[in-house]
């Protein structure tokens, strides 16, 4: 190997700075989607990468579900303030009392309410491109999305009709009303991810460690005991010692059985792990094709 | 050094083949043998091994990702995945095979270092075979492997495996591929696709994997003649910072070739000259920066230099020109025709362009070219002549893949409708404006 080499973490890297210098040098209006989890807080470092020593040229924006873990809310408001970035959070309890987004009668879940809540946003700040960190590698019907993804004028996804992608030419052309998902993570693994975050020595929010917490088993998960999410009559409660793989909504977020406590055990456990990140998603079990069909409708 | 493992490659491959040549099989083999799946994943292979397999597990089922694709039974879109051994990482971009999709495997084999394509050993060589060998070839992929599938349902014959391997080599020299790889494998049964086989004791060779994990992909990147294409201007624009007051760097992706603090640069097409004062990286200044690393360059000149510029290095001087030649691979169901107007958006620039003419038309069973037709369809790859509203500072794409080639969009649409790659300019930049330009 000769030194004019790049090692994997430096291949990918530079993909995502190049992805996302074309985003701030195309677009009149982007967004970087940020939600405080781990994927999002290496898109933070590769726009520190891209844009230094000048400001990151665009906005941070988070969709708040209300039922997010209240560490993550707390961690995203530090990392946005610490970089001098502009961060605008829309909430879903606002979209569903001015009528944007309906819950269906009974429904607890705030997964599907993100999408009109997240599209408002879009549509408030006429965001032409908004960056997100989704990798291909986390689901199935992820494995065909493009680094630039198009969206019509109602947000959807049409993956019959997707847009080639050749070389590190891309195409972020979009007209009035449409706009782009830009995901730079793409080629990333869920290890990648974590050993960027090593290498970066970056912090992470503290409930990816291992801590101790009232859990309750539901269709083959741990989930995490709160007041929006209480025991049932007869419920055991168990105090375990957990962590979690991926951050969703608190009340669907299964959380794993680990004594993971630095980012170097996190990275041992996944090369042990037999279990992929999405089997910790209560959302993704229902049907195989669950993700393909939330995706249409305007999902991260 | 913060990571403390042993750097690993990473080495980008593709598969082709016609439908039922069996890539799905075989990228699910790979996962599998080289223990890259999960328990979930393996729980959902079962789970629908049971209501569509009667009970046998399908190695396909993992990759073929969309509903609609599962519906026909059949892969229609570029589809990546993801597996790593302990010596590589891997990105496999599962390109399917059907006549009308040559636009996927143009799409996942343009960023590739491998090719790998399989034909069925009971069928041989095939017109697939043909197109996915020329295209190889086209995209100037470095490496190719030719994986003669299905070795099972004949026999593990020897002669078999030859008589294709000659098949091939016949129409090879015809070709721009340097390094090809002929491996004998069942993808159904694993036979030397992660290990190796005692149906082949004729096969000396690697398997499959082996393979994938030793070939030489250090010099796949082109470190002669740098390149620059200028993608953002950054310009801090800080007043109470002294040291950023001043700061004007020059954001992109280094498309060829090597840089050093100190050395002399042209900007083009404007032709100045000047000198790399710094290059600027978030984790500090360094010395000097190779292809594809994304740096920020200083000059010792304060030049006026916007996005779609390209600093470029004296020693090589690419071609700067409106008047284009090259060949276009077609992807959208309205044919290319003469005298239309498109966007041309290459490197860091987006120009208008319109035909001028078609020169020809590939013909992909004889590699032949029929000259001037009337348009070029869907899936058609063709020479043309172009011409830019704006000079283009470019290479031949046989010399740089990433200063050789474009993509064409519609406009009105947006569409991506072409991938285009240059030919070699007829002369280079010449530096007229010698050293007066400070
Ligand atoms: N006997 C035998 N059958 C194989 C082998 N590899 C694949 N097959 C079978 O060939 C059929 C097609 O395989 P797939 O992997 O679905 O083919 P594909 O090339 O992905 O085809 P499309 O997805 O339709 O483009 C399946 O029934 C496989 O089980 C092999 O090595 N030996």
């Amino acid at each position: 190997m000769n030194s004019y080499h790049l090692d994997h973490l430096g291949f990918l890297e530079t993909e995502a700075i190049h992805i996302m210098r074309e985003v701030a040098a195309e677009f009149e209006r982007p967004a970087i989607l940020f939600s405080g989890g781990k994927d999002s807080i290496c898109l933070l470092r590769l726009a520190e990468k891209a844009f230094r020593p000048s400001d990151i040229p665009m906005p941070l924006l988070n969709v708040d579900t209300g039922h997010h873990f209240p560490e993550l809310n707390d961690f995203r408001d530090r990392r946005a303030a610490q970089l001098g970035g502009k961060l605008i959070v829309r909430k879903v309890e606002d979209a569903i009392a001015a009528g944007i987004a309906v819950p269906a009668p009974g429904e607890i879940s705030r997964n599907r309410l993100q999408i009109p809540t997240l599209l408002a946003a879009i549509e408030e700040f006429r965001f032409d491109c908004a960056i997100g960190g989704a990798r291909r590698d986390e689901e199935k019907a992820r494995a065909k999305e493009r680094f630039f993804s198009f969206r019509d004028a109602f947000g959807q996804w049409d993956p019959k009709n997707q847009r080639p992608e050749i070389w590190n030419v891309y195409n972020g052309r979009v007209n009035p009303g449409e706009h782009m998902r830009v995901f730079p993570l793409s080629n990333w693994t869920e290890m990648d991810v974590w050993e960027y975050i090593r290498q970066e020595r970056l912090e992470v929010p503290t409930i990816y460690f291992s801590h101790t917490r009232p859990c309750v088993r539901r269709a083959g998960q741990w989930l995490p005991v709160t007041d929006i999410l209480p025991p049932k009559p007869r419920e055991e409660v168990r105090e375990l010692v957990v962590r979690v793989r991926t951050i969703g909504d608190i009340i669907s977020t299964g959380l794993v059985e680990s004594p993971a406590n630095t980012v170097d055990d996190i990275i041992a456990e996944i090369a042990a792990a037999r279990v992929t990140e999405r089997g910790s998603r209560a959302d993704d079990k229902a049907s195989e094709a669950a993700m393909e069909d939330r995706k249409k409708q305007g999902y991260f | 050094m913060p990571n403390s493992q042993h750097p690993v490659e990473l080495l980008r491959f593709n598969t082709c083949g016609s439908v039922d040549d069996g890539k799905s099989t075989l990228i699910g083999r790979l996962l599998y043998d080289s223990k890259n799946l999960m328990e979930d994943q393996l729980e959902a292979l079962e789970r629908s091994a049971d209501i569509t397999g009667g009970g046998q597990i399908n190695l396909a089922n993992l990759t073929d990702g969309l509903r609609a694709e599962r519906e026909q039974g059949i892969t229609i879109d570029v589809a990546y995945r993801y597996f790593a051994t302990p010596r590589r990482k891997f990105i496999v971009a599962d390109t399917p095979g059907h006549v009308q999709y040559t636009r996927n495997m143009v799409t996942g084999a343009s960023t590739a270092n491998l090719s790998v394509v399989l034909v069925d050993a009971r069928l041989g060589v095939i017109e697939q075979s043909r197109r996915h060998t020329y295209l190889a070839s086209l995209l100037r992929i470095p490496h190719l492997v030719i994986a003669i599938n299905k070795m099972d349902l004949v026999g593990w014959s020897e002669a078999r495996f030859l008589e294709i391997r000659d098949e091939f080599e016949r129409f090879l020299p015809l070709l721009d591929i340097k390094d090809v790889k002929f491996v004998p494998i069942s993808a159904l049964n694993g036979d030397n696709v992660v290990d190796p086989s005692h149906h082949t004791p004729w096969y000396v060779g690697p398997t499959l994997l082996g393979h994938l994990e030793t070939v030489h992909i250090a010099s796949d990147w082109n470190l002669h003649g740098f390149r620059f294409p200028v993608q953002w201007v950054n310009r801090p624009n800080d007043p109470t910072n002294h040291d950023l007051h001043d700061f004007r760097g020059l954001s992109g992706q280094i498309a060829g070739g090597i840089v050093k603090v100190g050395q002399r640069v042209m900007v083009l097409p404007s032709g100045l000259k000047s000198t790399v004062k710094q290059i600027w990286t978030y984790d500090g200044p360094i010395a000097e920066a190779f292809c594809p690393q994304s740096v920020t360059v200083q000059l010792t000149d304060d030049l006026d230099i916007s996005r779609g510029d390209m600093l470029v290095g004296l020693e090589s001087l690419p071609g700067k020109a409106s008047d284009l030649e090259a060949r276009v691979c077609w992807m959208q169901p309205r044919p290319l025709q003469r005298g239309k107007k498109y966007f041309l958006k290459h490197a860091s620039q987006t120009v208008q362009a319109v035909v001028v003419s078609i020169e020809n038309r590939i013909d992909i069973r004889t590699f032949e070219s029929e000259p001037e037709p009337a348009e070029l369809a869907m899936n058609d790859i063709g020479g043309i002549k172009l011409r830019v509203s704006k000079p283009l500072v470019y290479d031949g794409y046989a010399t740089n893949r990433l200063t050789g080639s474009f993509i064409l969009i519609e406009q009105g649409t947006n569409q991506t409708v072409a991938a285009g790659m240059l030919l070699p300019p007829t002369e280079a930049v010449k530096p007229e404006y010698n050293d007066f330009a400070i």
